[in-house]
């Protein structure tokens, strides 16, 4: 176990490593980012004072030692555009992130177990077949065209839900809507999958025999037996599609995230700012991947109980 | 029953021309109803980008202030010829459309083929070679998997810009690790069978195995893969352009329409649902068959 904990952590640390290699090569192969954003009007002076300022003076080795040094030690500069420090810029953001997250995550749930459970139990039936037709649609559908397409509607339309904001809990019903599509149709297919492979089983006839009720044996010893195989799934996935939908849809509803922060400055070109996020989101998605990977090598005893 | 055919007139008895001939014509027979839509959408969006410049009406950039925002046909105020209305710059949208979608197939198929280059070959090298190259190969894909792609392309598109190449770039880089993840599983199960130590022991070099015993091998979910990146690149691609970050106006992609409609939704929503309704033919189209491929196109799955 302490071995694969180890390796985990070492893949975990090359991958960062890497992630931060890539943002800062990135950063300096087109040239000085200062040029870009100051432009003309500016005195050589202070365009040096700049450039020393965002660590971009010296050889491309002195100025990856200074990059990781600044990571390392939290200094991340100042925005280019708002002349705040770009951690302080990117906190403010991280709550309204994680309430869209949270909001999304128990929408999903709510619909796709119980939706992935009809439409394993009720596979040649037409509900079973119309279930998964719907999943499929979520599934090959940008989320963007679901968001717009909810806004023509429901906004501007029926004039029943605000577009723009965090506010109320009205705000919330479009972006988790729109967010979520992708997320049902994704865990309605593993659920599905999970609960025909447990069907099949002896326990389950078993447990008909013992004259439970359908209710119990599917809930309590299908559903419970599949949830394994549904989490180990989804685990793998979760965090890279969190950042992907949040990207576009905090985009489009301009909700004041982690997600619309990124697309910003990237249009705006404000690089501190963008680096930071991408290295933020990076971070959190590796780490939550390894975290994952270690809970479920505690879980298999055949990982947990290795020698070594 | 020889009565009945020597009385047919001679010329009846020629081979009739068969329907089987037609290419696709198989796979049309075994097909069920929401794969033949599928089929019959995918061959007027492939036909709608080939003739493109035949088939739309206007030139895609030509603006008409006189007639901007104009409705399609059937509302008030629609002007002849505007089959689905106009934009805020009195653009043609159907002609838009039929451009947009030309674009985003053209970019997605050069950046479906780069990534099935890159990652094939390193795939195949990976497997073949081994060492501290597969080493090295496997590591990158761990980390591609491991990073957010849409990451990766909003740094790149930031920093150098968005030009069509650079898209292009950013498209093709997409994806290439699971063809490369796909071909090196291949490769190391095929290598340890017995028809590759067969073809080495009748003096096939290396090279030889590899492309002529090994490759012939990974194409089928090679394949699979391919479509199922192909729509997964089209959605890729209409989202960054959707979010300004993609190719840029005046040039018409699907997506960059309907991010620059999104403004004028509440007044002129037919600039963002024409579009948008191309977009879901394209994906659900590619996807169903790339999700039909994927069930059936591998003997070996099938006949599990």
């Amino acid at each position: 176990m302490l071995s694969y904990v180890l390796r985990t952590l070492l893949k975990m640390a090359v991958t960062l490593f890497i992630i931060v290699t890539l943002v800062f090569f990135a950063t300096r192969l087109s040239g000085n980012p200062v040029d870009f954003v100051i432009g003309e009007g500016i005195t050589q002076e202070d365009r040096q004072l700049l450039i020393a300022y965002y660590g971009l003076d010296g050889s491309i080795a002195t100025q990856y030692r200074k990059f990781i040094a600044s990571i390392l030690t939290g200094e991340f500069g100042l925005s280019f555009l708002e002349r705040r420090p770009v951690a302080d810029i990117a906190a403010e953001r991280i709550w309204p992130s994680l309430k869209l997250l949270l909001s999304t995550a128990i929408f999903t749930f709510a619909l796709s177990i119980p939706l992935g459970i009809a439409a394993a139990v009720y596979r040649t039936r037409f509900i079973g077949s119309a279930i998964m037709v719907i999943a499929f649609m979520g599934y090959a559908v940008p989320p963007f065209v679901i968001a717009t397409l909810l806004v023509l509607i429901f906004a501007y339309t029926l004039n029943w839900l605000p577009v723009v904001g965090d506010g109320t809990a009205l705000h919330f019903i479009m972006p988790t809507l729109a967010m979520s599509g992708m997320f049902v149709a994704a865990l309605t297919r593993f659920t599905r999958n999970a609960m025909l492979d447990v069907l099949g089983q002896d326990y389950m006839r078993t447990a008909r025999a013992k004259g439970l009720p359908e209710r119990t044996v599917i809930l309590k010893h299908g559903l419970r037996n599949a949830s394994i195989t549904i989490l180990s799934v989804v685990g793998l996935q979760i965090a890279g599609w969190i950042a992907a939908g949040s990207v576009v849809i905090e985009s489009i509803f301009s909700w004041p995230g982690i997600g619309d922060l990124l697309v910003r400055s990237a249009i705006m070109r404000d690089y501190p700012v963008l680096q930071f996020g991408v290295l933020m989101v990076a971070v959190a998605v590796i780490c939550i991947n390894a975290a994952v990977d270690i809970a479920y090598a505690y879980a298999d005893p055949r990982i947990r109980l290795a020698k070594g | 029953m020889s009565d009945l055919t020597s009385s047919l007139p001679e010329t009846s008895r020629r081979p009739v021309p068969s329907l089987h001939r037609i290419p696709g014509y198989a796979l049309w027979c075994k097909a069920d109803w929401v794969l033949r839509i599928a089929l019959v959408v995918g061959m007027i969006l492939v036909l709608l980008t080939i003739a493109a410049p035949l088939i739309s009406p206007f030139d895609p950039n030509d603006q008409s202030l006189i007639s901007r925002l104009r409705p399609p046909l059937g509302f008030e105020r629609y002007k002849a010829g505007f089959f689905l209305g106009t934009d805020e710059l009195g653009r043609d949208i159907l002609s838009r459309c039929i451009y947009g979608l030309r674009l985003t197939f053209a970019l997605a198929l050069a950046g479906a083929v780069i990534g099935l280059l890159i990652g094939g070959t390193l795939g195949l090298l990976a497997g073949l070679v081994g060492g501290v190259f597969e080493d090295f190969v496997m590591g990158a894909v761990d980390a591609q998997i491991a990073i957010p792609f849409t990451l990766i392309a909003l740094l790149i598109l930031a920093i150098f810009g968005s030009s069509l190449e650079i898209m292009v770039l950013v498209l093709g880089v997409y994806g290439w690790e699971q063809h490369a993840r796909i071909v090196r599983g291949e490769v190391r199960k095929l290598t340890g069978m017995p028809f590759i130590e067969a073809a080495r022991a009748a003096g096939a070099g290396p090279v030889r195995i590899a492309l002529r015993h090994i490759l012939p091998n990974v194409v089928s979910p090679l394949v699979v893969q391919f479509t199922l990146n192909f729509s997964n690149i089209v959605i890729l691609e209409s989202t960054l352009s959707f979010l300004g970050l993609g190719v840029q106006p005046p040039t018409a992609t699907l997506g960059s329409m309907v991010g620059i409609g999104r403004d004028y939704l509440p007044t002129a929503p037919w600039i963002v649902v024409a579009p948008a309704m191309m977009i879901l033919l394209l994906t659900f189209a590619v996807q169903i068959l790339g999700d039909w491929l994927r069930d059936h196109a591998d003997v070996r799955l099938r006949s599990r």
